[in-house]
C-alpha cells in the first residue's frame, strides 16, 4: 500500500523514471549476458588466445564509429569453406586426383584499405601435399595471380608479408594493391564493388581434403571493438553488467543492513556494547581502506568473492553508523517506545518494529546511492590491478587499456566504452537514489 | 478549584485490600565519568513507601525534576530499582521470572502525556491496539478485533470502524488520547498510570478525558496512580494526594485534608502558587519559596527543604532527617514542625 504510493510518486520525477530505465536496461543487459555467453564460455574467450581470436584485427575500432564518419572504415571478415561461408566444389577424375574449387566472395565498401588479408589452409593428406593456386579477382574483372604453391598439414598466406604479390603489384603493399583501379598508374582509385579470392587446388591422393578460411582485417570490428589481443571488447562490456551489478547492489544491501543492525543494537543496548561499537568504527574510520585491499590482493588472492568478502569486513563499521546512532538515539527516546515497553515488548520486537520502520526512509535512498560507489570501487580496484584473475569486467577493460597506452595511441574507445557504462550506472543509482531521498525526506520535497 | 463536580470519594477511602505495596523504595541513576568511573548517584527517589488499595486513585504531585516521572517509571517495570520492594497482589516485583514480568506489564496501563508521541506515527489504529495483545499471547484474530471493538467503544471512538484504519496525524489531540487509553485499558490492567495525561490536551477536551478516565476507574475499579502538577484537576478524580520534593514523598493526606489544611511549609507554598481562574490573580503577588529545588546528586543533610523553608529549626531540620508523623489521622507528614517531642 506504502510502497504503490511511494512507486507512483517516484513517477513523477523524470530523473527517477530515467534512472529506473537506465537500472532496468542494465539488468536485462545483465540477464542477457549469461544467457548469450554462459559464464564458462566468456572466460574461456576472454581468456583466449590468438588461435581464439585469429580472425579479428588487433586495435579495431567498433563497428558504429562509421555512422560518425564520412570516410567509412572496413569491416573485418572472414569466410571459411570449413563453416559453409564459402563455396567448395570437388571434381574427382579416375585416377584418385581431384579438383577443388573454392570461392570467397565479398563485398568491400569502405573508403580506405584494410590491414591484412590471410587465407589459412588446413589440408589433410598421407604423402603427396595438395597444390594450389590462388587468384583475386576485383569488380572491373581483372585476375591477379596471389601464389601456386603445395600446402602442408596447416599453413596460412600473409597477402601483405608476400613479396611475390608485392612484385606483381609494381612495389606496392598488398593491402593497397590489390584494393585499387591500376596498381602501376600514378593516380589510383580505390574499386569498391564485388571482390572475389579463388582457390584452386589439386590433390593427388583419394581422400585429400582441404579446407581454406580467407579472412579480412579491417580496422572496425565487433560492436565494441578489439583490444591488443583480438579479443571483443564486447564480451567484457556484456558480462562486466552483471559482475558490476551484483557486486554493487549486494554490497551496498549487505553494508547498509549491518550498519543498521550494529547501530541499533548499540543504542539499544547501550553501555559497553554501545562503546564497543563506536570504538570499533571509529578505528574503522581510520583504516586506510584501499592500501589493505591492494595489500590482500597482492600477497593473498585476487578472486573478486574475497575482494568482495574483504570490501564488506572493511565497510561494516562504516561511518553511517555514527549517523544511524544519531536517529537512533532520538526514535529510542520516543514515547511510544516507552509506550511498547511498558506493555511488554521485547528488545527484538522494539527494534525491528518500532525503530527501524521508522529508518526507512533514511535508509532506501542511502543504499541506492551507496551502489554506484561500490560499482566504482570495484572497477577502481581493477584500474588498479586488482581485478579478478579470470572475469571480463568494465575496470579491467580500462586497465588493459591504459596499460596498452590506448589514449597515447588515440584508441579512445578502449577506455571510453568502459567508462560511459561505468558512467551511466552510476548517474543512474544517483538519480533514483536522489529521487527516493526526495520523496522519503519530505523536506526536500518540491512544491 | 476548576473542576469541582467531583464526585463523591469520602467513604471509599476506608480499608481496602492492598493491590500495591512500595517500602523503602530507590531508585538512584549512577553518574559516569569518561565512561566509566563512578561520579555520584542521582537519587531520582528515594526512600518512598506507600500502599495503594484496589480500586484507589492517587495522584503525586511535585514540581519537575522532583522524581515523580522515576517513580512512576519503576512502578511500570521500567526501571529497576536499587533497593527496597515493590510488591504487587502479595508477589514482589523482584522475584517475576520474564514471563512474570510480561503478565505484570499486562496488569499496568500506562497513559502518557503527549499523545501524539506516545502513537507509533507508521501504525495505524487498529495495528497499535493489536501490539499489546499479540505481546500478551492472544493468538486468534478475531478475539483481538473482538477486544479492540470492545475497548474502543469504552474510550468513545465510535464507530470503531472509522478510526481502525486510521494513522496517529490523522486524529486530533483528543482522539490520540484516546487511542493511548485504549492501548492502555485492552489488557483489561489492575492499575493505570497517568502521567499528566490532560497537559497537552486542549483545555476543551480536558473535561472529557478526566471524565473517561474516571468512567473506566469506577466500572473496572481500577486502582490509578495519577501525576501531575497542576494541583487544580487533582481533585477530580483522585482520593489521596502524596506530595514529592527532591526524590521524597513529603506529604500524604486525602484530597479535601490536604487542599483545605496543607501541613508542611512545601506543600503550602505549592498551594499558594497554584492559581484560580480568578482576574484578582493577574494583579496580587503570590509568594514563592526562595531558591531552587536541590541537587539530587547532593541533597541536603536533614531535610531536604530546609535551605528554602521559612519555618526551618536550625539544629533539626539541618541535620537529621524528619520522620514520618500523623497530626491528623490520615494525614502524614515528613517534617519537624509536627514532632509532638519537639
Amino acid at each position: 500500500m506504502r510502497l504503490a504510493n511511494s512507486l507512483r510518486e517516484l513517477l513523477r520525477y523524470p530523473s527517477a523514471v530515467a534512472g529506473m530505465i537506465i537500472i532496468l536496461v542494465l539488468a536485462a543487459i545483465s540477464i542477457y549476458a549469461p544467457i548469450a555467453i554462459p559464464y564458462d564460455k566468456a572466460i574461456e574467450l576472454w581468456r583466449g588466445s590468438e588461435q581464439t581470436w585469429y580472425r579479428n584485427p588487433k586495435y579495431a575500432s567498433p563497428e558504429w564509429i562509421n555512422y560518425f564518419r564520412s570516410e567509412k572504415l572496413a569491416k573485418s571478415i572472414a569466410l571459411s569453406t570449413a563453416e559453409g561461408t564459402a563455396t567448395k566444389e570437388i571434381v574427382t577424375d579416375d585416377k584418385g586426383s581431384s579438383t577443388i574449387t573454392m570461392t570467397f566472395p565479398f563485398e568491400y565498401t569502405a573508403n580506405v584499405f584494410p590491414q591484412e588479408m590471410i587465407l589459412y589452409f588446413k589440408a589433410d593428406y598421407k604423402e603427396k601435399k595438395p597444390y594450389v593456386s590462388a587468384t583475386w579477382l576485383t569488380p572491373d574483372g581483372r585476375e591477379i595471380r596471389l601464389g601456386d604453391f603445395s600446402v602442408d598439414k596447416s599453413q596460412s598466406l600473409w597477402f601483405s608479408q608476400d613479396p611475390k604479390i608485392k612484385l606483381r603489384l609494381g612495389g606496392l603493399d598488398a593491402q593497397e594493391g590489390l584494393f585499387v583501379d591500376n596498381p602501376r598508374a600514378e593516380t589510383r582509385n580505390l574499386l569498391n564493388g564485388q571482390y572475389m579470392v579463388k582457390v584452386v587446388a589439386i590433390t593427388f591422393e583419394p581422400d585429400t581434403d582441404l579446407d581454406v578460411e580467407f579472412v579480412l582485417h579491417g580496422q572496425v570490428a565487433g560492436w565494441a571493438g578489439t583490444d591488443h589481443l583480438r579479443r571483443d571488447l564486447g564480451i567484457a562490456l556484456l558480462w562486466g553488467t552483471p559482475v558490476a551489478l551484483a557486486f554493487g547492489l549486494v554490497a551496498s544491501l549487505l553494508t547498509t543492513f549491518a550498519h543498521m543492525a550494529i547501530a541499533a543494537a548499540g543504542v539499544w543496548f547501550g553501555g559497553w556494547l554501545d562503546e564497543l561499537i563506536q570504538r570499533i568504527t571509529e578505528i574503522f574510520l581510520v583504516l586506510p581502506f584501499l592500501p589493505i585491499l591492494i595489500m590482500i590482493g597482492t600477497f593473498y588472492s585476487r578472486s573478486i568473492i574475497v575482494i568482495f568478502g574483504a570490501v564488506i569486513l572493511l565497510s561494516l563499521f562504516g561511518g553511517s553508523i555514527k549517523s544511524l546512532r544519531a536517529t537512533f538515539l532520538q526514535i529510542k527516546e520516543a514515547p511510544y517506545i516507552e509506550a511498547a515497553r511498558a506493555y511488554g515488548a521485547g528488545n527484538g520486537r522494539i527494534i525491528f518494529l518500532y525503530i527501524i520502520p521508522r529508518l526507512i526512509p533514511l535508509l532506501v535512498p542511502a543504499l541506492v546511492a551507496a551502489i554506484p560507489g561500490y560499482v566504482f570501487l570495484e572497477a577502481s580496484l581493477a584500474v588498479l590491478g586488482l581485478g579478478d584473475p579470470v572475469l571480463p569486467t568494465w575496470g579491467k577493460v580500462i586497465n588493459d587499456a591504459s596499460a596498452n597506452g590506448a589514449l597515447y595511441k588515440g584508441l579512445y574507445y578502449w577506455v571510453l566504452q568502459p567508462s560511459i557504462f561505468l558512467m551511466i550506472a552510476g548517474l543512474a543509482f544517483a538519480m533514483l537514489g536522489f529521487s527516493l531521498d526526495r520523496i522519503f525526506n519530505p523536506r526536500l520535497r518540491g512544491i | 478549584m476548576i473542576y469541582e463536580n467531583k464526585p463523591n470519594l469520602t467513604n471509599m477511602t476506608q480499608q481496602r485490600e492492598s493491590l500495591l505495596s512500595i517500602k523503602n523504595l530507590r531508585v538512584w541513576f549512577e553518574l559516569r565519568r569518561w565512561g566509566f568511573g563512578l561520579a555520584g548517584h542521582v537519587r531520582a527517589v528515594d526512600n518512598v513507601s506507600f500502599e495503594l488499595g484496589r480500586g484507589e486513585a492517587i495522584a503525586v504531585v511535585g514540581e519537575s525534576g522532583c522524581g515523580k516521572s522515576s517513580l512512576m517509571k519503576t512502578l511500570l517495570g521500567l526501571y529497576k530499582p536499587t533497593s527496597g520492594d515493590i510488591t504487587f497482589e502479595g508477589k514482589n516485583l523482584k522475584d517475576f521470572d520474564s514471563e512474570g514480568m510480561r503478565s505484570y506489564h499486562a496488569r499496568v496501563g500506562y497513559v502518557q502525556q503527549d499523545p501524539f508521541g506516545a502513537l507509533a506515527p507508521f501504525l495505524s489504529v487498529e495495528r497499535i491496539l493489536e501490539e499489546p495483545l499479540i505481546i500478551g499471547g492472544v493468538k486468534s484474530k478475531e478475539e483481538r478485533l473482538q477486544r479492540i471493538k470492545k475497548v474502543m467503544q469504552e474510550v468513545k471512538l465510535m464507530p470503531f470502524e472509522d478510526f481502525l484504519g486510521k494513522f496517529p496525524h490523522m486524529l486530533s489531540g483528543g482522539q490520540q488520547q484516546r487511542v493511548v487509553i485504549a492501548r492502555a485499558m485492552i489488557m483489561e490492567p489492575r492499575f493505570l498510570v497517568a502521567d499528566e495525561p490532560v497537559s497537552m490536551l486542549d483545555a476543551s477536551v480536558r473535561v472529557e478525558i478526566l471524565k473517561l478516565l474516571r468512567g473506566l476507574q469506577t466500572t473496572h475499579n481500577l486502582s490509578v496512580i495519577y501525576i501531575t502538577h497542576d494541583l487544580s484537576t487533582v481533585s477530580y478524580f483522585s482520593e489521596r494526594i502524596f506530595v514529592m520534593y527532591a526524590g521524597q514523598i513529603i506529604e500524604k493526606a486525602k484530597v479535601r485534608d490536604l487542599l483545605d489544611d496543607a501541613k508542611h511549609p512545601y506543600t503550602v507554598a505549592l498551594l499558594n502558587g497554584t492559581s484560580e481562574p480568578d482576574a484578582n490573580n493577574a494583579k496580587t503577588f503570590k509568594e514563592v519559596p526562595p531558591g531552587e529545588p536541590p541537587s539530587l546528586v547532593k541533597p541536603p543533610a536533614g531535610c531536604r527543604f530546609h535551605p528554602r523553608c521559612a519555618h526551618m529549626i536550625a539544629g533539626t531540620c539541618d541535620i537529621k532527617e524528619p520522620e514520618e508523623y500523623e497530626p491528623t489521622p490520615g494525614h502524614f507528614v515528613h517534617c519537624w514542625l509536627y514532632d509532638k517531642k519537639q
